[in-house]
């Protein structure tokens, strides 16, 4: 198999691949995992692809990723896969599709923007490029790059 | 027709209906909607967008209630946006809103199920200044199609640079030259939706000799770091004899107004300066808008 299964099998839980290599920690974050759940969590960094060439892979025990959460994922992990394992093998493979909007989770980057100034102000955005990603304020047309997403989920 | 939030929420049908009753209006026919109530919220001081407004309103014989700055409201008590708003679609038919805060219209459109019209939201959009703008235009060539445009001055932060880019989208510019300071080019997101050619440029004097249409917006001190800098961008995007001068016969000045000095007052009598006919249709053109939504 490949990498070898560097780290020990997971019985039941999640293997997230193809995360560009680097934004382990970030899925993590978007997971909300600290380490302290109790979930055996592995992290493979660094390793060889053939499809994006070197990325991580996040393996958790007994956790499932729910819509929000595979949204978020998709924005700083486009080619990723969700792996469902159970038993020790992998019995579903979600690939994630960019997400045409975002509601409610990512902030406008426009200090002036009516989403951050009212107290029912919800954020929305729209993808108008998924390669490289490109997010658009449908309030005031400002635009949030993949940097300026991986800034938010990261602070 | 319901909201009017972005120059986008007309199609080019609609832009040339609105241009045609305004020419009927403007010929004396006589149109009346006495019921109707139009609210104004002005949370954001304005002295001619709020007066044509309110006057187009009482051309129609409606009534207008509401406030032109926040003072004296429950607004500067605290009351949101949301609030307000849900308050003034029950006391009216329409309501017209300037705010400071980019997309207020469009969120103020989503708590209202009356009708909202974006008077100026933010930086973001002013599309009823871009129906004042390609009236005038029209009113002139007979046409927007096949025309030169040239917008000069601040194309970041002037809102009805935003809208009149998006407009024209609805017609088929021959080219559109966006002539501004390099910190005050317009913005990318603006500028990759555009379906028209279009060209940056910092200086307006190659090309002025092509414009047919020189739309000229406010270059803010606010907007430079240090006054030296601004001095130093000021004088290339004043618009003076010199600049006249090269401009083709029949080309236009356009202006959406206040101007402080960007336009030479000289200039004001040459036959090229169209600002004070421009701010002459904001009157018919937004009783004509009026009609559009809500009907005779
Ligand atoms: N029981 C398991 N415990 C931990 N990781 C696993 C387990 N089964 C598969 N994986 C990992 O999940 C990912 C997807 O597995 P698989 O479908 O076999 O490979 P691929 O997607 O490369 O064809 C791989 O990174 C693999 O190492
Ligand atoms: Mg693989
Ligand atoms: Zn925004």
């Amino acid at each position: 198999m490949e990498n070898g299964l560097i780290v020990t099998k997971i019985k039941d839980g999640t293997v997230i691949d193809h995360i560009p290599a680097g934004r382990a920690l970030a899925v993590l974050k978007i997971l909300g995992i600290k380490g302290n759940e109790g979930n055996r969590v592995a992290l493979v960094m660094n390793v060889d692809s053939h499809r994006i060439g070197k990325k991580d892979i996040v393996k958790i025990e007994e956790r499932v990723i729910n819509n929000v959460e595979s949204e978020l994922i998709t924005l700083i992990a486009p080619n990723a896969t969700i792996n469902i394992i159970r038993n020790y093998e992998v019995a579903e493979k979600r690939k994630l599709r960019i997400p045409d909007i975002v509601v409610g989770i990512l902030k406008c980057q426009n200090p002036l923007c009516i989403t951050n100034n009212d107290p029912e102000g919800i954020s929305k955005f729209s993808s108008v490029s998924k390669v490289p990603i490109v997010l658009k304020c449908d309030y005031c047309d400002t635009e949030l790059t993949e940097d300026d997403v991986l800034r938010q989920i990261l602070s | 027709m319901e909201d009017v939030i972005s120059a986008y929420d007309f199609s080019r049908d609609q832009y040339l209906e609105i241009f045609s009753l305004a020419d009927e209006i403007l010929k004396g026919r006589k149109i009346k909607m006495k019921e109707k109530i139009i609210a104004e919220a002005f949370f954001e001081p304005s002295t001619r967008t709020a007066l044509s407004f309110s006057a187009a309103a009482q051309r129609l014989g409606m009534n207008v209630i509401g406030f032109s700055s926040q003072e004296g409201t429950s607004v500067v008590k605290g009351e949101n946006l949301a609030d307000t708003i849900r308050m003034m679609e029950n006391y009216s038919d329409c309501i017209v809103i300037r705010h400071k805060f980019d997309g207020a219209a469009k969120f103020a459109a989503e708590v209202s199920s009356k009708p909202v019209i974006n008077a100026g939201d933010g930086k973001h959009e002013h599309p009823t200044q871009t129906l004042v703008d390609l009236y005038t235009i029209f009113k002139t060539f007979n046409t927007i199609d096949g025309l030169n445009f040239g917008l000069i001055g601040d194309l970041r932060y002037a809102r009805t640079v935003n809208s009149l880019l998006r407009g024209l989208t609805r017609f088929k510019p021959k080219s559109v030259y966006l002539i501004s300071p390099p910190p005050l080019k317009a913005r990318k997101e603006i500028l990759r939706e555009l379906n028209y050619e279009y060209v940056e440029l910092n200086s307006p004097y190659d090309v002025l000799h092509d414009l047919d249409v020189v739309y000229v917006t406010r270059i803010q001190k606010e907007r430079f770091p240090d006054e030296v800098e601004y001095e130093k961008v000021k004088e290339s995007y004043t618009i003076d004899e010199k600049i006249v001068n090269s401009m083709r016969k029949g080309s236009i000045i356009l202006h959406p107004l206040p101007r402080v000095n960007e336009i030479d007052r000289k200039i004001d009598v040459s036959p090229h300066a169209k600002y004070f006919y421009q701010a002459s249709l904001a009157v018919p053109i937004r009783q004509a808008l009026f009609v559009k939504i809500l009907g005779e």
